[in-house]
């Protein structure tokens, strides 16, 4: 037996030697960062490191549930979550919907082209696009809103307009692209199906209501469990480069609080135990959702 | 799909395509906008207005980027690690697919329970940053190609991908004196391509669009990659570039802004539709279960 072992792994010699780069990557930095978590429970020291700092318990954690802070952060965080949801997400669906009525190919390819471009520009030239549109000085909505009314809005400052204007860029950025996941389950229908509909009579919204909608059923519920398991990611670096001093109160998350706290300020242990709090939510929230589908009777992602 | 040329039917049609017409317009005027401002005389800016396309033509914006050594700096970094930084992704991920595709592999398993852990759970910013710091990474541009070295969702799709190639191919290449590596450099890859193509757009994109990492880890002002400089001029509106003020009586911030956005950018919108084909297919090829 243990000669079967022995042979196994010298036949497969090379494909160890081929991992081993792979391997030592996840190790490196991915697992050692997750034993760094102890610095939660530090007073860390850059100089002593994760293994020599001294303990410290709970010390972090109590601090942060008893500032004010918390509770303004997670109701922003849970407040875009919740808007990105009711918001954004049914958006690629209909999207997909629609194009998928399309009869012209040519024109299907042409829209879809368009649709996509978003996606693969940066945050960075996003926000940028977005603070040249409606900005007050010279801001192309803010001169047109001032053409039609004698007013301007300032949609960056105003807290008002913070979560607004955050939905609206994240739907911008991947509407498009978030379409082509429900375009891959329209493509698989069998076309049989809206032929003995319509031989029934069925119209366009009878076909799209029992046809087409439970086609894709199960793919809206997979991305559903996703995005609920993301529900605390909130898009760190659009979020991080939309907020000003203005915006502060309404827009900072738990990512953003975590590096104001931890690289600006320096307070490492602090912000670890901070991120830590918001890691653990997220995978209760992922093997909840998962577990929920499954009880469902739909597929789960894992 | 062949549908009754009804009146509810030919209605239904024209509203639907003048809606998706709308969306697609909406996704890319913005686009437009800043591409024809760019390329607009500082003269009719000034004056206000709408600008989709140029009366007054001028290459002033453009004339002053070049200009700063700033600007070319932070590009030919940002061309950099995309360049070095992709081969490094496409090299380590292939690796580590290939071998973790092969059924009869001992501790297979357990490796890839390992790797999907990490989608699930992972150490945060702040231990990511002192490993990143402890490794002497930091200030250097390794610090934006190692460390992202391996996406595990882009492993896991490019496993399954070469779980598809036939056995035999390799067999008979293994039974020509072959090894693993020998296998995998001249079989699997070459058969690979569309996919390793498609992988590597979107690892090429993901380093070009890099910005936070290089705003963690990198201090020193002539690394930065081209998105750190944009947010710089664009979002945090600093009237320069590098030692260069931009409020020159000649010069509109307006335009130059403008410009820096659209270089920014044209790598990708040049690129893209050549492989638009390519990465619609990879997509869904990531988005079926496996």
């Amino acid at each position: 037996m243990k000669g079967a072992v022995m042979r196994d792994l010298i036949r497969d010699r090379w494909l160890y030697f081929m991992l081993a780069p792979g391997i030592a990557y996840f190790i490196i930095f991915k697992y050692v960062p997750m034993y760094g978590i102890t610095m939660a429970f530090q007073d860390y020291q850059p100089y002593l490191g994760f293994f020599d700092s001294p303990w410290v318990g709970f010390k972090h954690f109590e601090r942060f549930f008893g500032e004010p802070q918390f509770w303004m952060l997670f109701r922003n965080t849970a407040i875009l979550a919740l808007y990105n949801l009711i918001f954004f997400f049914p958006l690629p669906i209909v999207l997909a919907l629609m194009l998928n009525e399309v009869r012209s190919s040519f024109y299907k390819r042409f829209v879809q082209t368009l649709v996509y471009i978003p996606h693969f520009v940066s945050w960075v030239v996003v926000v940028g696009i977005f603070y040249m549109l409606f900005t007050t000085e010279n801001g192309l909505i803010n001169e047109f809103l001032f053409q039609l009314t004698g007013k301007k809005i300032a949609f960056l400052q105003d807290p008002e307009w913070f979560r607004s204007m955050i939905v609206t860029q994240s739907i911008w950025k991947e509407v498009g692209w978030g379409t082509i996941i429900f375009l891959a389950a329209l493509a698989g229908v069998d076309l049989q199906l809206y032929e003995a509909a319509r031989m029934d009579g069925a119209g366009r919204w009878r076909q799209l209501w029992h046809i087409t909608l439970p086609a894709i059923k199960s793919t809206i519920v997979i991305l559903l469990i996703l995005r609920l398991g993301n529900f605390l990611d909130s898009g760190f670096e659009q979020i991080f480069l939309m907020l000003n001093p203005t915006t502060r109160d309404v827009g900072e998350v738990f990512d953003t609080y975590v590096y104001v706290k931890g690289l600006t300020q320096a307070q490492y242990s602090y912000s670890a135990a901070v991120g830590l709090f918001k890691s653990v939510v997220g995978l209760v929230l992922v093997v909840s959702a998962n577990w929920l589908a499954k009880r469902f009777g739909e597929e789960g992602v894992y | 799909m062949k549908q009754d040329k009804t009146i509810g039917n030919r209605l239904f049609d024209i509203i639907n395509n003048s809606l998706l017409l709308f969306v697609a317009l909406a996704c890319s005027l913005p686009f437009i906008y800043v591409v024809a401002v760019s390329f607009t005389s500082p003269a009719q800016v000034a004056q206000g207005g709408i600008i989709l396309f140029p009366k007054e033509w001028s290459l002033s914006a453009y004339r002053y980027i070049f200009s700063t050594d700033t600007l070319m700096r932070s590009m030919m970094v940002s061309i950099y690690i995309t360049v070095v930084g992709t081969f490094i992704n496409l090299v380590f991920t292939s690796l580590m697919a290939y071998p973790l595709a092969k059924r009869h592999l001992r501790g297979r398993r357990t490796i890839m329970m390992g790797v999907l852990f990490t989608m699930l759970f992972g150490g945060g910013l702040i231990p990511t940053y002192f490993v990143v710091k402890a490794l002497h990474l930091t200030d250097t541009l390794w610090s934006l190609m190692i460390p992202t070295a391996i996406s595990a969702f882009n492993l896991i799709v490019l496993k399954n991908f070469f779980q598809q190639i036939p056995d035999g191919l390799e067999d008979s290449a293994k039974i020509d004196g072959c090894n693993d590596l020998g296998v995998l450099i001249r079989i699997v890859l070459p058969l690979s391509l569309p996919a390793m193509a498609t992988f590597g757009l979107f690892y090429a994109v993901g380093h070009w669009n890099q910005f936070f990492n290089a705003i963690l880890y990198i201090n020193d002002n002539t690394k930065w990659p081209i998105q750190v400089l944009l947010r710089e001029i664009v979002i945090l509106a600093s009237g320069r570039i590098g030692d260069t003020n931009i409020d020159d009586a000649e010069i509109q911030p307006l335009t130059i802004r403008m410009a820096v956005i659209v270089f920014a950018t044209l790598p990708i919108l040049v690129v893209y539709p050549f492989l638009q084909k390519h990465f619609a297919k990879g997509a869904m090829l990531g988005s079926v279960k496996g």
